[in-house]
């Protein structure tokens, strides 16, 4: 009996228990219908009194994307601060010193965004203050923004024509006060009745049985760490993330926080279906991701378990894997699982150390990373799909000759060109990025800067390439895991991956936002006939075809000189 | 102008319910919770000697070894190694891990080293080996102690947890508490 594959054979099916219902609910209560957490609205009222909001103020999709930018530049403007100067502030207790301007200008775009990249270490570079009153506020507001971005989306095509999108602020309060928070409150406290701390006690010394002396970071750590997983943000707590002993202290707080990434990504997607009337086209695309997922998850699984063939040589055992990096409780099997769904997801939590996992492994994450639709993260993985099924609707528009069409509404020169730019987008900063990088790399060695480029890289040879295209693949997908050998938290990295992440983030939202809101303005046509139907298993195929294409056609020449060249160099 | 002041107010508003009222509930529940919230201490003789979560450096020969940790178990902080699969300055450490074990151990074969004990954890802190990890120790610890490698085996076997629920994720045993029970073991009996 194989109780490593018995385990994550159980939280795949808890992950489905859970976000499916999830869906439904969502659909009905962003819908506005009758549900049975209505006794938050007093809350609901007060919060919207306080802030002045009227939540039944109808918006179109300029006035959305404006409330949903105002906002999110306050975020910035409020962290860059405290992060500057948290020496000064309070819940310091160990006296952690304020942080660099260029390592504050990528951290709080890093949790503006969702990404949760992270130059700094928890344990020596946040106080209490930053890791609840910014970053685990961030948590919190950042999926809220996403959350909000697709249910405005969802909106368009829920009437036949409209410019109402809905309400932004609305949304985006309900997607806490409904959703955020009360799951937060449950996954926090399971952890914290399994061993992650939860109390504002500083660091603590003891001699142990050896007689060494030795300091233990703790703290607030549970709240934060529940919501780092549901929102599919990532940014531990520590510095080992879901890896250390506090974060994830047993089998059990790991199926938790793993099945918690996953919920609300998958709701999101079958929220669609059931919100517009038609769980077809929501089933459909879950299909499609799922198998996505799966083809993702299955290698990674399967090249972990088989363990480092340079170690095998050496004569040593690896009965369940390869465990560099890795933690025992956690065992092979459970990491590569988790490695696949936070790189799908854009969590970038993880579980055990990404840069020593295996070649091959490295290549379905940074896949993953690239594809960032399958499932990907709240509220913008499902955005980040739409963009594959307007290429997907032109595309097969163009084969069997008739007028593209989504869901009743003309397909046109301006949806599918801004849509084609948003594909462009991500290649061409992940590429730039890493050739920018690569360059300074081998041309500026000597540069003055916290870390200099020619000591940039834990690995030598391909695996070094990797850390670098992995780096910039993270930050414009938002995700925030790392082949954390990179000696990234100088001025270079720093500002590149700021920039990344925040053209990474919004211009994904804006532009399918912006999508649909001028879909939603053109006239309704019936289905007939000649109607291309875009909720069959036919066109979900064809969806996944374009995602493949586009990807490989993409990213396939940058990862050839990274993990597939040092998969090929290990086995001969 | 609007929305800035709308957002200005929300923002104060949230921070108040999710950096104040939420993590004050969670903590007040944890103070229930084994460690209080503050983690879960070992004792002995009433003296913290660590954190069951946190894995220890054990050198000496009397006690059991954990694993590798690329921090060296300073608990202050936390990493992996991050060393690529093929590295060979990488490897060299792993082949030197190797013959230090085989060094201390000369009745074991390669084959009989699980990776685990020449791999760095990914927190470095880990806390954990596995059974396996622990029996080809027993035999060092029993001639060291001059206890029994019955006796050693059995209190191995009573420091194994079971996979979740039996079914779920990999046995393992805590180190420090192997330890801790290990130094009880060879107590001389009043």
């Amino acid at each position: 009996m194989n109780t490593e594959l018995f385990g994550i054979g159980a939280s795949f099916l808890l992950m489905l228990i859970i976000g499916i219902p999830l869906g439904k609910y969502l659909a009905k209560m962003f819908a506005g219908e009758k549900v049975w957490t209505d006794f938050m609205k007093p809350l609901e009222n007060g919060i919207y009194k306080l802030s002045g909001i009227n939540p039944n103020e109808g918006m179109d999709w300029k006035q959305f994307l404006k409330a949903m930018m105002s906002i999110n530049i306050v975020w910035l403007a409020y962290g860059f601060f405290v992060l500057m100067y948290q020496d000064k502030l309070p819940l310091n207790p160990d006296g952690n010193p304020g942080m660099t301007a260029d390592l504050a200008f990528n951290t709080i775009i890093s949790f503006v965004v969702n990404c949760n990249l992270q130059h700094y270490s928890g344990e020596s570079g946040a106080s209490y203050l930053i890791q609840h009153f910014i970053f685990m506020f961030l948590h919190f507001v950042s999926a809220a923004t996403g959350i909000a971005c697709a249910v405005a989306f969802f909106k368009a095509f829920r009437d036949k024509t409209t410019t109402n999108l809905g309400n932004f602020w609305n949304y985006f309060v309900k997607a806490i006060t409904r959703l955020l928070l009360p799951l937060s409150v449950v996954v926090a406290l399971i952890l914290t009745f399994n061993g992650t701390p939860s109390s504002y006690a500083g660091k603590d010394q003891f001699i142990s049985l050896q007689g060494d002396t030795v300091n233990v970071s703790r703290g607030p750590a549970a709240q934060m760490i529940a919501i780092k997983h549901l929102g599919t943000n990532g940014g531990g707590w520590f510095g080992a993330n879901s890896a250390h002993p506090l974060e994830n202290p047993n089998y059990l707080t790991n199926i938790t926080e793993i099945v918690s990434q996953m919920i609300i990504p998958i709701a999101m997607v079958l929220c669609f279906g059931y919100f517009i009337g038609r769980k077809k086209i929501g089933w459909v695309i879950f299909g499609v991701m799922m198998i996505g997922a799966l083809m993702l998850l299955i290698p990674s699984i399967s090249s972990e378990t088989g363990g480092n063939p340079a170690i095998a040589k050496m004569g040593i055992a690896q009965p369940t894997g390869a465990m560099e990096g890795k933690e025992v409780r956690i065992g092979p099997t459970a990491t590569a699982y988790w490695s696949t769904l936070t790189t799908i997801v854009s969590t970038g939590s993880v579980n055990g150390m990404h840069d020593s996992t295996m070649a091959l492994t490295g290549l379905w994450q940074l896949l993953g990373m690239m594809i960032n639709g399958f499932f990907g993260g709240c509220g913008v993985g499902v955005l980040n799909y739409f963009i594959y099924l307007i290429i997907a609707v032109f595309i097969s528009g163009l084969m069997v000759g008739r007028t593209p069409e989504f869901l009743g509404h003309k397909v046109e020169a301006r949806e599918v060109k801004i849509a084609a730019l948003i594909t462009l987008l991500s290649p061409f900063l992940i590429m730039a990025g890493t050739a920018l990088a690569a360059y300074v790399f081998t041309s500026h060695g000597n540069a003055d800067w916290a870390i200099k480029p020619s000591a940039w890289l834990n690995n030598p040879s391909y695996h070094g390439f990797s850390e670098m295209l992995y780096e910039m693949t993270s930050a414009n997908a938002n995700n925030g895991s790392g082949f954390e050998g990179l000696g990234d938290n100088n001025i270079f990295w720093n500002v590149s991956t700021g920039v990344l992440m925040i053209l990474g983030r919004f211009l994904p939202i804006i532009g399918p936002v912006a999508i649909a809101g001028l879909l939603a303005k053109k006239k309704f046509i019936p289905e007939s006939a000649g109607t291309l139907k875009t909720d069959t298993v036919t066109f979900g195929l064809m969806t996944f075809a374009v995602i493949l294409v586009l990807n490989a056609l993409s990213y396939f020449p940058a990862l050839a000189l990274g993990p597939i060249a040092e998969y090929f160099s290990m086995i001969k | 102008m609007k929305n800035l002041m709308t957002s200005i107010r929300l923002t104060l508003v949230l921070v108040v319910l999710l950096c104040v009222v939420y993590p004050i509930v969670i903590a007040s529940a944890g103070k229930l919770s084994k460690g209080k919230g503050d983690g879960e201490t070992v004792s002995v003789n009433g003296k913290v000697v660590g954190y069951a979560n946190e894995g220890q450096s054990f050198t000496q020969q009397k006690y059991f070894w954990g694993r590798p940790s690329a921090v060296g178990y300073n608990a202050a902080g936390s990493a992996g190694s991050n060393k690529g699969p093929s590295n060979p300055d990488y490897l060299k450490d792993v082949a030197g891990r190797i013959d230090t074990l085989l060094k201390y151990h000369p009745y074991l074969k390669r084959s009989d080293i699980p990776a685990e004990m020449v791999t760095a954890s990914g927190s470095g802190l880990d806390p954990d080996i596995s059974p396996e990890a622990a029996k080809i120790q027993i035999k060092r610890i029993a001639e060291v102690r001059g206890l029994s490698v019955e006796q050693v085996t059995k209190l191995v076997d009573a420091h194994t947890e079971a996979p979740l629920l039996g079914m779920f994720g990999p046995a393992k045993v805590n180190v420090l508490k192997l330890n801790v029970g290990l130094d009880e073991l060879a107590k001389p009996a009043k």
